[in-house]
């Protein structure tokens, strides 16, 4: 028995064999001439702009490839004629969904190479930012992954309760998408009066928010008939092409980055769970990454019990030298594992970094994925893949 | 369809939250299993929280795939380059009216070393174990060129384009090394540290004409003061 048939389940195995059958009937069956056809730039599903090219045998799809770079903006080279305290609003705007959980591994990896870490009150309130903009992220991707599928109602909902989110970010940090609130040695300011009540009770209605959407989406019968055993992502392949955060969780691999390395973060202070499925398919995707925004909201309330008192920065120099070294550090951001290589030569500024985004590799997957679906599914998977362009282009 | 709902009880790829991760262990727990793995393919190793590796450059492909196969580094994560000589035109912060200054642009190589200009790495994880490793390579100054990884890792596809097209390394045996990014007919790479970056060039930066004075002294002061 060969290791993938050992790693699949039964279910993920028999869409895996149907896609593969689909695959080879393909001209032998439908002897419709061939036809390109373009999605995007602009298309609903496509967060931002990215075109994918399908040739079409009929309603399949013979072969399908994402065409990137409409936003590619240069952040490797950008950061490298920047001060390491700035490069924290370049990359701010790589995933502008999740901008906060964008700033912390480039900090953290700056803190590793200066030997400083954040005073614990601030790892708390970083920590407790970081699943808020994971919350706020997921939430318009619930949302959203209705509209694309013709349900409008739950963007609306979507769009109300991430309000409540981003007015809490704004609260704090003063920046609706773009905090650029987190510093090397720890944060900018302290919580605001009032912020830690207020906090609660909005989690308290993005439960709300998860249940409504559970029923609106995830149980309704087209939902489920549109995206289950659709676009299965085995989990071996799923590693090869670096699938990571929910995606990867999905293909039923056990891995999360809050859990699975210690960084100098409040994650392991809470009771939580790491959720995966089994079936890998786009239903799953999506099903994971509801159960994780209900695991968030429980972190956040947590960790909000807990705050430590204390300092919110830790003594570091006003001119910023980071010494000579190399560091690797990931997290797992709402869309994967988002990392920083930074090299740096004892200078103002990075001498290069590497920047690791999720969208990258989980879009890298959509060609394989794309192969032998109809028409209608490209949408669904896509949505179900979940990218931002900014974050493939960077 | 009826729904088939997944709770905690019957999910049994859900890790217990008890299980999370309190300890401080360093992430590398194997190194010396993948150094013996590798044998005479490695060049240098070097070892501080993660693993770096440098491999030969005409084994580069068998090492990702013994690590692949034998050490169980599925999970591919990145593969990018690094250009080790310091840019020539430094931070590009430069008065276009002054003199260029002269500047140091010895190569120096990072972690596990380096002979050439050039570095391609890559960074792979074992999904098990949540160990990783970073391998280096040398790829020839002349002639930057290395085999294709995309048949080991199926994700290496696009990142071989991008490093292609922003360092000129050419991958042998990929099967599409068309632009990412940029427009087919664009020259030059981007992120070689001899391309300008041309926003700099053409207006002084603004941040050296008005530099604001900091409290309590100069800037080499403050700089000592932790």
């Amino acid at each position: 028995m060969s290791l993938t048939d050992r790693l699949l389940g039964d279910r993920q195995r028999l869409a895996y064999i149907a896609s593969q059958a689909a695959d080879s009937r393909l001209n032998v069956e439908l002897e419709t001439e061939g036809m390109t056809l373009n999605i995007g730039p602009q298309h609903p599903a496509t967060h931002g702009t990215l075109r994918i090219i399908a040739r079409l045998d009929g309603e399949q799809v013979v072969w399908a490839e994402p065409s990137c770079g409409y936003m590619h903006r240069g952040y490797e080279k950008l950061a490298e004629v920047r001060t390491y305290p700035q490069v924290t609003s370049l990359v701010n705007r790589i995933d502008w969904l999740g901008s906060f959980a964008n700033e912390v591994p480039f900090i953290l990896a700056a803190e590793k190479l200066m030997g400083v870490e954040a005073p614990a009150r601030s790892q708390h309130i970083r920590t407790i930012l970081f699943e808020l903009s994971r919350i706020a992220n997921v939430s318009l991707f619930l949302g959203d992954l209705g509209v694309q599928m013709g349900a409008i109602t739950p963007v609306f909902f979507a769009f109300r309760d991430r309000e409540y989110v981003l007015n809490l970010i704004e609260g704090a940090t003063g920046g609706r998408f773009h905090p650029n609130f987190d510093r090397i040695g720890g944060l900018k300011d302290d919580l605001p009066k009032g912020w830690i009540a207020e906090t609660k009770a909005v989690m308290k209605k993005l439960r709300t928010f998860c249940d409504q959407i559970d029923d609106l989406l995830f149980g309704n019968e087209i939902f489920q008939a549109r995206m289950r055993g659709i676009g299965v992502i085995p989990r071996d392949v799923a590693l090869q092409y670096g699938l990571s955060g929910a995606n990867l969780r999905a293909s039923g691999v056990d891995w999360d980055l809050r859990r699975d390395q210690s960084l100098p973060m409040a994650w392991n202070k809470a009771d939580w769970k790491v959720w995966t499925h089994p079936d890998g398919d786009s239903f799953a995707r999506c099903w994971v990454r509801l159960q994780e925004t209900r695991e968030s909201t429980k972190i956040v309330d947590q960790l909000l019990d807990t705050i430590p008192s204390g300092p919110i920065m830790a003594k570091v120099p006003k001119i910023i030298k980071v010494p000579e070294g190399e560091a690797w550090v990931s997290t797992e951001n709402p869309l994967g594992e988002m990392g920083y290589y930074v090299v740096s030569r004892g200078e103002l500024g990075p001498f290069r970094v590497k920047i690791r985004s999720a969208s990258f590799n989980n879009m890298s997957v959509a060609p394989w994925a794309l192969r032998g679906v109809y028409v209608p599914d490209i949408v669904t998977i896509l949505a179900s893949l979940y990218f931002i362009l900014g974050d493939i282009d960077r | 369809m009826p729904v088939r709902p997944l709770n905690e009880e019957e999910n049994p790829l859900s890790s217990a939250p008890e299980q999370s991760a309190t300890s401080t262990q360093p992430r590398i727990t194997s190194a010396a299993e993948v150094i013996a793995a590798l044998g005479d393919r490695l060049v240098d190793s070097f070892h501080k929280e993660d693993l770096w590796l440098r491999v030969r450059t005409d084994a580069w492909k068998s090492s990702m795939r013994t690590l692949r196969d034998t050490l169980g580094f599925h999970y591919f994560c990145f593969l990018s380059a690094i250009d080790w000589m310091p840019s020539p035109f430094g931070r590009g912060e430069d008065d276009p009216t002054e003199p260029t200054p002269v500047r140091d642009t010895t190569i120096r190589s990072g972690y596990a070393g380096g002979d050439t200009r050039m570095q391609v790495f890559a960074r792979v994880m074992n999904p098990v174990t949540h160990v990783g490793v970073i391998v280096k390579v040398d790829v020839d100054d002349t002639r930057p060129s290395l085999e294709s990884l995309h048949d080991v890792y199926a994700g290496a596809n696009w990142h071989e384009r991008e490093t292609h097209e922003m360092f000129g390394i050419t991958f042998d045996g990929h099967p599409d090394l068309r632009n990412m990014y940029l427009p087919m007919d664009f020259e030059g790479h981007p992120l070689r540290k001899d391309f300008p970056l041309l926003a700099r060039m053409i207006k002084p930066w603004p941040g050296i004409v008005d530099v604001e004075p900091l409290p309590g002294g100069g800037a080499e002061e403050s700089a000592d003061e932790s």
